[in-house]
């Protein structure tokens, strides 16, 4: 299935809403799907014969800046069988106020490998994902504060009396 | 916001009066490196074990954010510090390809590149299967592997200036060309390393102490491999034929003839540590194939010559069109992936995201290792074949 297929698959299933934009103006073209479906859409498309997109390459997390104040998921998936690749995306609006995280769905149960990706980007860009069963910080010390990868962080200056340079 | 207790507060807080908590590292010696693995045991079973990591992280996707294309090179060189020249080749062909000179690049520097990654493939191999022999209680063979390492070590010191952290791969051509001389001393080498390989398996592969240590143990189901994201010799140990070289067909591979080895269950469960140790064995004697075919195009047609410039192709400034990129290459332990994202203004990358592979195969390890003996739980270990710099980052 090449990818103008996959997205009339999505929309059929779906219906029109489940995706919001496609970008297709670098070599990789992406869906943007809608925050709330995509738990389902990942397992219609690992699940579907025609996709069988059962291998999570890689989860990023994305902070799109001060002005937009959007932060973004980005999954590639891989089919084994069929050797395609895709692309998918969802955004949310986020006014980094400290008391609250932007809440994502999480995938881990549909691909295992995604929990500790989650776990990634929640150490390093504050992103809770609703649904995973052990989202704890996973490079940084369970006590660090503030999230590094944001674009409003401030560097630390020392961490418990240890001056960091 | 509903928070509920994580997994890990769950299992750590209601142990049961058999059980007791130990912890694994990170200063032990068979975690290699510094992970720190904390089991639940019930004497000297492991009824699970929870991996704490991020003793080594250095911030490499902070660094990026201020840093040029180029400039991440020596970065990259970092993460897999025992295959720099495949992290370099995955990262320098992913900005080729968003840049689109990826098809400019002369032959004779990707068979150049080809070359040093297949050199770096063996030489990160031979530390796996020796690190891997001492986990179990074989000494020589780590001797065996250093000493050969240390050739490949040598002859890459002489390429690129540096023993370990190349700097070699650029993007758009190389730092140099080689040095005069060294695919003749490559061919010595491939003549001396062949009998040794040889030698390795009698000593290592069929001895029966180790096929009693690894076969059956530590099975990994090809499901639970492709679920949770493995890739590499895990995978392919677990029985799949999937090696990036060949799915994607980057660089000179499709020109090169080499087999990829799968695991069989030969002496236990396919899937088990031992057809995980095999598929390395077995892809050094590939990657010698694949470097006597280098040399053969690289003393023949494609043979050094005075006008030839490694650095002509290189760009003046490295400034991708606005995208978003991922690119994969199968390095030693597995998928390398980058994910980079450009503003299409700056020669900086918005963000640079790096896919370990030893990340992904480390995840593995608390559904792999429910119920094992502690001494098992090291020859699993051992064989997912991590490097800290990698899963930390």
């Amino acid at each position: 299935m090449d990818f103008n297929e996959i997205k009339d698959l999505l929309t059929d299933k779906f219906g029109p809403a489940v995706i919001t934009n496609v970008e297709t103006n670098g070599l990789q073209p992406a869906l943007q799907i809608d925050p709330e479906l995509i738990v389902q859409v990942c397992e219609e498309l690992r699940d579907n014969n025609n996709t069988w997109f059962d291998f999570l390459s890689c989860l990023s997390a994305v902070d799109h800046g001060l002005e937009k104040n959007q932060f973004e998921v980005v999954y590639h998936l891989a089919s084994i069988p069929h050797k395609k690749q895709l692309v998918l995306k969802t955004t949310k609006y986020h006014d980094r106020n400290i008391g609250t995280l932007p809440n994502f769905h999480s995938v881990s149960e549909v691909w295992r490998t995604a929990e500790w990706h989650e776990r990634e980007a929640f150490d390093l860009f504050g992103i809770y994902f609703e649904g995973n069963p052990d989202l704890r910080r996973i490079l940084l010390p369970d006590d660090w504060e503030g999230y590094p990868l944001r674009k409003d962080y401030i560097a630390a200056e020392e961490y418990k009396g240890i001056k960091i340079n | 916001m509903q928070v509920s207790k994580t997994r890990y507060a769950q299992l750590t807080e209601g142990l049961k009066p058999e059980e007791m908590l130990i912890n694994m590292g990170p200063q032990h010696p068979s975690t290699h490196g510094v992970l720190r693995l904390e089991l639940i045991t019930d004497g000297e079973i492991v009824n699970e074990v929870i991996p704490h990591m991020g003793y080594l992280h250095r911030c490499f996707e902070k660094h990026c954010e201020n840093l040029t294309y180029q400039q991440i090179i020596p970065f990259v060189d970092r993460m897999d510090y025992l295959a720099s020249m495949n992290n370099d080749h995955a990262f320098v062909m992913g900005v080729e390809r968003m840049m689109g000179i990826d098809k400019d690049i002369p032959k004779r520097i990707e068979y150049i590149r080809v070359l040093v990654c297949e050199l770096n493939r063996i030489s990160s191999h031979l530390i796996a299967i020796g690190t891997y022999g001492i986990d179990i209680g074989a000494y020589t063979p780590f001797l065996w592997c250093f000493r050969d390492r240390e050739h490949i070590m040598n002859m890459l010191e002489w390429a690129s200036g540096s023993r370990m952290l190349y700097n070699y791969i650029w993007v758009g051509g190389l730092f140099y060309d080689l040095p005069v001389g060294f695919e003749e001393r490559c061919r010595e080498f491939i003549g001396y390393f062949k009998p040794k390989l040889t030698e390795l398996n009698q000593l290592l592969t069929d001895n029966q102490i180790f096929i009693g240590r690894t076969a059956g143990i530590g099975v990994l189901p090809l499901d639970v491999a492709i679920n949770y994201g493995c890739s590499g010799p895990m995978l392919r140990g677990s029985g799949l034929k999937w090696d990036l070289r060949r799915v994607d067909e980057y660089s000179v591979y499709p020109e090169l003839e080499f087999e990829i080895p799968v695991g069989s269950g030969e002496m236990g469960k396919t899937g088990d540590c031992w057809d995980r140790y095999k598929i390395r064995t077995d892809e050094i004697a590939e990657s010698i194939r694949i470097i006597e075919q280098c040399l053969d195009r690289l003393q023949k047609e494609l043979k050094r010559s005075p006008e030839f410039d490694p650095r002509a192709k290189l760009p003046k400034k490295i400034i991708p069109k606005e995208q978003d990129f991922y690119i994969r290459a199968e390095n030693p332990k597995g998928e390398l992936g980058y994910y980079f994202i450009c503003d299409g203004k700056t020669e900086i990358p918005k963000r640079v995201k790096a896919r370990a592979p030893s990340f992904n195969n480390l995840s593995v390890l608390p559904e792999i290792s429910r119920g094992v003996l502690i001494a098992d739980l090291v020859a699993i270990l051992g064989s997912i074949d991590i490097v800290l710099g990698e899963v930390d980052r």
